[in-house]
């Protein structure tokens, strides 16, 4: 017997809460240049409870940036995709860093701090991403990297219950809705919050002091709606949500509008361009694409992985790019690349998984509905 | 009735002429929730350390190698509507298939349930 894993990757670093995890029974894998937690009780376990309570991921890896300057705004458009105008202090909003020629460096996300912008890039391409922004920005623009921060991530129906309890701020969680966040205090520690997260439930995602990082995951874990969760939940989540995942469904050789990121692109750039890799962009916003990005229900319960070609007939007309088994519905799920003829919603395809044609049916994404909180 | 072990953790009951073949309980506890077992068909060939079953996790697809050389005789059908037999009776009713014995003498290279245990506990 053989495990492919999937979490592999060389030169280790420990993240704030390492010896936490690895107390709580963590088993540990490398991942993205650290030590992360794959699992404690088991993926679908701390899937479902996560789906039914409130779970708290460490998602310290991801990197923390923090740009700042003269003609700040100006600056960032020349490199993201994004309407910093319409970005008011305490909103976050998706983007994109885009190549020359369009394709996707890293998904992120952006937040109007005072007097600066917060950036939310993916742990395997944070090193890159900082390289290219320090390359693309002016000089005048700083670019600090939090590094000492730790991020931790409170996904669930009952997070908003647990969270409440410990933080406190001027605006009370019940008004910030998602994609808003605000400044708190946690057991006396400052504290970032913002209502977001990547499972599809209603959740926080919580920037703090790497310092106070085991005392706050103490604090939330001690309220009983509240578990800690790994990274193979996470994946199982996000998968069940329709959420791209940088290096699998997204990468330098997809472009978003194929992966159907067309809200990452915003309105006043898709007519002003301006910002890398525009022109392919723009064009393809207008005319379509090639291949689109769709979810695949599969028969039977045998999982389609990364890589599994999607074929009609002996024709190959895709590649699945995430694949697993949903937990929530039971069944196997797959998110993949096809040909735009054969993207429409019911369209019947085979997938190709060890020589064997898997029955598979193009259907909505996501799979789960979101549970995002959006105000009452 | 014999057991032994591989150290790829796949474990093998001889009985007579015909030998029942799993993954251990360790290599389900690495292995994590399993969603899916495919089984070789009756009548396949098996070649020692070689392709005979792949196991699913929720995260990843396994491969399960033949412990020696024979015929496969019997998959174990329980597993079609319950993988999940594989965590909690690995050694057990989570059997994988039933094989014919190509060539007794293989099995004097695999462990016996001490020195897989001790195996185990070096990994």
């Amino acid at each position: 017997m053989s495990e492919e894993t999937e979490f592999e990757e060389p030169e280790t670093g420990t993240l704030p809460l390492d010896a936490w995890h690895r107390a709580k029974g963590a088993r540990m894998v490398e991942f993205a240049g650290y030590w992360m937690p794959i699992q404690y009780e088991g993926i679908v376990a701390e899937h479902e409870w996560t789906r039914s309570s409130a779970g708290l991921f460490d998602v310290s890896h991801m990197g923390q940036l923090l740009l700042s300057g003269p003609d700040l705004d100006a600056a960032v458009e020349t490199v993201l995709p994004i309407d910093l105008s319409t970005l008011k202090l305490g909103m976050q909003r998706y983007s994109l860093l885009l190549d020359d020629e369009g394709g996707v460096l890293d998904d992120l996300m952006v937040s109007r701090w005072p007097d600066s912008l917060y950036l939310v890039v993916n742990g395997a391409t944070k090193w890159d991403d900082i390289g290219h922004l320090r390359e693309y920005l002016p000089d005048e623009i700083t670019l600090n990297h939090l590094d000492e921060q730790a991020l931790l991530a409170l996904q669930g129906p009952k997070a908003v219950d647990a969270l409440a309890r410990h933080a406190q701020g001027d605006l009370p969680l019940a008004d910030l809705t998602f994609m808003k966040f605000g400044r708190y205090t946690i057991a006396g520690h400052d504290v970032t919050i913002a209502r977001a997260g990547y499972t599809g439930e209603d959740g926080f995602e919580i920037s703090l002091p790497g310092e106070a990082a085991a005392e706050i995951a103490d604090l939330l874990c001690g309220e009983p709606e509240v578990k800690p969760i790994g990274l193979g939940a996470r994946d199982s989540l996000r998968l069940e949500a329709g959420l791209p995942l940088y290096g699998h469904d997204l990468s330098p050789e997809t472009s978003p509008i194929e992966a159907g990121l067309v809200f990452g692109i915003n309105k006043r750039r898709r007519t002003e361009g301006g910002y890398p890799g525009a022109e392919r962009i723009n064009r393809e916003i207008v005319e379509g694409t090639a291949r689109k990005w769709v979810g695949l229900k599969v028969e039977g319960r045998m999982p389609a992985r990364e890589g599994a070609e999607v074929l009609v007939g002996d024709a190959k007309v895709g590649v699945v790019t995430s694949g697993g088994f949903s937990p929530t519905l039971g069944a196997p799920i797959a998110m993949a690349y096809v040909a735009s003829e054969h993207a429409g919603s019911g369209t019947a395809l085979e997938i190709l998984v060890r020589s064997k044609r898997l029955a598979a049916t193009v259907v909505p994404t996501p799979f789960v509905p979101h549970r995002y909180y959006r105000g009452k | 009735m014999a057991r032994y072990f591989t150290d790829e953790h796949e474990w093998i009951d001889v009985d007579g002429d015909t030998a029942t073949v799993g993954i251990t309980d360790y290599a389900q506890g690495q292995l994590g929730d399993i969603v899916f077992v495919e089984l070789p068909g009756a009548g396949t060939a098996l070649s020692k350390g070689g392709d005979a079953a792949v196991v699913e996790s929720v995260k990843a697809a396994s491969d399960v190698y033949a412990p020696i050389d024979g015929e496969v005789t019997e998959g174990n059908s329980a597993l079609e509507d319950d993988p999940a037999l594989v965590n909690t009776a690995p050694e057990g009713d989570g059997w994988f298939f039933k094989m014919t014995i190509g060539d007794a003498s293989q099995l004097d290279g695999l462990m016996d349930e001490a020195a897989y245990k001790s195996f185990c506990d070096s990994l």
